[in-house]
C-alpha cells in the first residue's frame, strides 16, 4: 500500500561561503510514520531542518511539503508544518496560555477549543497559566509541542526533542509521538543517539557531513548487521587467542573495552565458544551484548566505500 | 489571509510584557519634576534680580520704549512689523494678568519638548525600538516567528505598526506627564497665551516677514507634531539597527552613540556644512516654529523634513531587504 507523501527534499544543497555544508540530499517521509533523522553533531541535521521550515534557503534542491514547495508556497507549506527548532524556546515573560494564544494569531482558524485541546492532549492544564520561566524543561518541551499542533499540521518537525529530559520524560514522549503517527500526522525526529531513533521511529535517514548515508527501515538497518559481543575473561590473552582461531567470530582488535575482547560473532554460536572457553580452564567473568553506538554504524557503513 | 491586526497585537503585547513602556514612563516621572523643579528655582532667582516690583509696570514701560521707536524713520519696515506683533504679545500680557516671567504648566510643557526632542525623547524611543527584532535573535524565538505560516514582509510590518503606535504614544505621554506634573508648581492654565511663530530661516538670516501670534495651544499641537514626525524618523533608522545587529546591547549603543554624536556635532560643526545631512542634527524640529537660528548652516525646516524622510525611507528599505533574504540559524 502506497501511502501519501507529506515531506519531500529533492536534491537539496546548501552552500555557506563556498563550503558545501548540505550536498544534495533526498529523501521523502509518508503520511503515519515516524522517521528519524540520525547524524553526528555538525553533519548537516540542523541546517536541513532550518531549510525544511522555512528559516534557511536552499542553494538548490526543492522541498515540499504536501506538494507545496517552501520557497514558493511558503505560506501554504508551513500551515501545514508544526515544528520545534531545537530548544523549544517560546516567550518566557508570557503564561503558557498567552504564548499559545500568541501563536494561535499567527495561524488561520485556530480555535479556543484547539488551545484548550491541546493544553489537555500534552498535560500542562494545571500550570498552563504560570509564567514560562518558571516551567520545567520537561514542561517547555510539552507547550513546545502543544504550540506545534495548533494548526493541526500534517507533519510534526522534532529537533533532537529528547535533549535534557529525564528518562520518565522521554517514555511519555515517545509514547505521544506513537499515539500522534498513529492518528496519521508524519513526525521527523531529528537525533544524534541511536538508541532513540531505534525506539521511536519506523524508517531512518542516515546523515553524515552533508550526505545521506542511507535511508531505510530502522530494523533492518540499525540492528541486522550488529551482533557486538564483549568477553570479560581471565587469563585475557589466553582468551583472546583461543577466541581469534575459532572460525565463527571476529574480534576487533582495534576497540577496547576495559578488559573485555570485542567481538562479531552471530548469537548462536556463543555457548559452543563458552563451553570451548571454560574447558581450556578461561574463567569468565561476563558476555556481554553492546549496541552499536553510531560510530560503530558509520564504521561499518563506511567502511566499504573507503576501502573501495 | 491573516489579519495583520492579530500580528500587531501580538507585538504590541509583547513590548508590553516586557515593561518596555513602564520604564520609559517610569522615567519621565522620575526626571519632570527634576527639571520642574530647576524651572521653578529659575523663576525665583529671576524674580529676584527684577527686584520687587510690580511686573505690569515693567511690562508697561516696555510697550512704550517699543512704541517710540516705532515712530523713528530709521528703523526698517520688517523689523517695525515684528515690533508692532511684540507690543501686541505684551498688550495680551496686560490685558489677561499674564506674568511673562513666571511660567505656567503649558509654557513649560512647550519648553519641555523644545529641549527634549533633539535627545531625551529620541533616547525613550531606543528604549523601545533597540530590542524589536534582535530580540528575538537573543531569545532564540525569531525561529518560532519564521516558522509560521505568515510571510516575512508582514511580520515586519506587524512590528513597524506596533512600533510607531508606541511612539505616538510616548510624544503624547511626554506631553501629559510634563503638563500634570509641572502644573502643580506652576498652575494648569495658559493654553491661551500668545506665542511668536512664523519665523523663515534664510540663508544665516532670520526672516521676520511672516511671523505672526498663535495661541499657545496651537502652538504646542504643532510643536508636537513635529517633534512626533523626528521621533518617527529616530524609530525607523533604530528599527534597521536592530535588523542588523542582533545583539541587542550593540544596537542600543550604536543608537545612542550617534544621538549624542548629534549634539556634539551641533555644536562643533558650525563650519562644516555637510554635517547637514547626518539625520541626528536635524531632529531639532521645533527650532525653526520658535525661530532659533541653526547651528549648522544650510538647515531649514523643508531640509530637515526632507532628510529625515529619506533617512527613514532608506532605513526602511534595508531593514525589509534585510530581514527577508537572511538565513536565520
Amino acid at each position: 500500500m502506497q501511502r501519501a507523501i507529506t515531506l519531500e527534499l529533492d536534491q537539496v544543497e546548501k552552500i555557506i561561503r563556498r563550503n558545501r555544508i548540505i550536498k544534495g540530499i533526498s529523501f521523502s517521509v509518508q503520511e503515519g510514520e515516524v522517521f528519524g533523522f540520525l547524524g553526528p553533531n555538525g553533519s548537516g541535521k540542523t541546517t536541513t531542518i532550518r531549510m525544511m521550515v522555512g528559516l534557511v534557503r536552499p542553494t538548490a534542491g526543492r522541498i515540499r511539503v504536501c506538494g507545496y514547495d517552501i520557497q514558493k508556497d511558503h505560506t501554504e507549506a508551513l500551515a501545514k508544518v508544526g515544528s520545534i527548532v531545537e530548544n523549544p524556546e517560546l516567550y518566557p515573560f508570557l503564561s503558557g496560555m498567552e504564548n499559545l494564544e500568541y501563536f494561535a494569531r499567527m495561524i488561520p482558524g485556530v480555535t479556543r477549543e484547539k488551545i484548550d485541546e491541546v493544553v489537555r492532549r500534552v498535560d500542562l492544564s494545571a500550570r498552563i497559566g504560570d509564567r514560562v520561566k518558571d516551567y520545567s524543561l520537561g514542561m517547555r518541551q510539552r507547550l513546545g509541542i502543544a504550540q506545534a499542533l495548533l494548526g493541526d499540521p500534517k507533519l510534526l518537525i522534532l529537533d533532537e526533542p529528547t535533549n535534557g529530559l529525564d528518562p520518565q520524560g522521554i517514555r511519555e514522549l515517545r509514547a505521544f509521538i506513537r499515539q500522534l503517527a498513529d492518528e496519521g500526522l508524519s513526525v521527523f525526529i531529528s537525533s544524534h543517539m541511536l538508541s532513540e531513533i531505534q525506539l521511536m521511529c519506523d524508517r531512518v535517514a542516515i546523515i553524515n557531513e552533508g550526505s545521506i548515508i542511507r535511508v531505510g527501515v530502522v530494523d533492518e538497518l540499525l540492528t541486522q548487521n550488529f551482533r557486538k559481543i564483549i568477553w570479560y575473561a581471565n587469563p585475557y590473552d589466553r582468551a583472546k587467542s583461543l577466541l581469534m582461531n575459532s572460525p565463527f567470530i571476529k574480534v576487533r582488535e582495534q576497540e577496547l573495552v576495559d578488559a573485555g575482547i570485542v567481538t562479531e560473532v552471530a548469537p548462536e554460536h556463543i555457548p559452543q565458544l563458552t563451553a570451548a572457553l571454560v574447558d581450556q580452564g578461561i574463567e569468565i567473568y561476563g558476555i556481554e551484548w553492546k549496541k552499536p553506538s553510531l560510530e560503530d554504524l558509520f564504521l561499518d557503513m563506511t567502511e566499504g566505500e573507503h576501502h573501495a | 489571509m491573516l489579519s495583520m491586526y492579530g500580528l500587531v497585537m501580538n507585538e504590541a503585547l509583547k513590548i508590553l510584557q516586557r515593561k518596555r513602556l513602564w520604564v520609559v514612563v517610569l522615567i519621565l516621572l522620575v526626571l519632570v519634576p527634576i527639571f520642574t523643579y530647576a524651572q521653578f528655582r529659575a523663576t525665583l532667582d529671576n524674580q529676584k534680580q527684577l527686584g520687587t516690583t510690580d511686573w505690569k509696570v515693567s511690562v508697561r514701560q516696555s510697550i512704550n520704549d517699543t512704541t517710540n521707536r516705532l515712530s523713528s524713520t530709521r528703523i526698517p519696515e520688517d523689523w517695525k512689523k515684528l515690533m508692532r506683533i511684540r507690543i501686541q504679545q505684551q498688550q495680551y500680557y496686560l490685558d489677561h494678568d499674564i506674568n511673562p516671567t513666571s511660567p505656567n504648566g503649558v509654557t513649560f510643557t512647550r519648553d519641555f519638548m523644545s529641549n527634549a526632542v533633539s535627545l531625551f525623547i529620541p533616547l525613550l524611543i531606543v528604549i523601545i525600538s533597540s530590542d524589536i527584532v534582535s530580540g528575538e535573535h537573543t531569545g532564540g524565538t525569531i525561529k518560532l516567528l519564521l516558522t509560521r505560516p505568515v510571510k516575512r514582509w508582514r511580520i515586519l510590518t506587524s512590528k513597524l505598526i506596533a512600533l510607531f503606535l508606541f511612539v505616538s504614544a510616548i510624544v503624547v505621554l511626554t506631553g501629559i506627564i510634563a503638563y500634570a506634573i509641572s502644573g502643580v508648581v506652576f498652575g494648569y492654565t495658559g493654553w491661551a497665551y500668545p506665542v511668536l511663530t512664523g519665523f523663515q530661516i534664510q540663508g544665516e538670516e532670520v526672516n521676520t516677514e511672516g511671523v505672526h501670534v498663535l495661541p499657545q495651544w496651537l502652538y504646542i499641537m504643532m510643536e508636537y507634531g513635529l517633534s512626533w514626525y523626528a521621533c518617527l524618523a529616530v524609530a525607523c533608522i533604530s528599527f534597521m539597527v536592530s535588523v542588523l545587529v542582533r545583539s541587542t546591547a550593540a544596537g542600543m549603543g550604536v543608537m545612542v552613540s550617534a544621538l549624542i554624536a548629534g549634539t556634539i556635532l551641533t555644536n562643533m560643526a558650525s563650519a562644516w556644512e555637510s554635517a547637514k545631512y547626518f539625520f541626528m542634527v536635524n531632529l531639532q524640529l521645533t527650532d525653526y516654529l520658535a525661530g532659533t537660528l541653526p547651528t549648522i548652516p544650510g538647515l531649514s525646516l523643508t531640509f530637515s523634513l526632507t532628510t529625515l524622510g529619506i533617512w527613514s525611507v532608506a532605513s526602511l528599505l534595508v531593514a525589509y531587504i534585510v530581514f527577508i533574504r537572511r538565513d536565520v540559524y
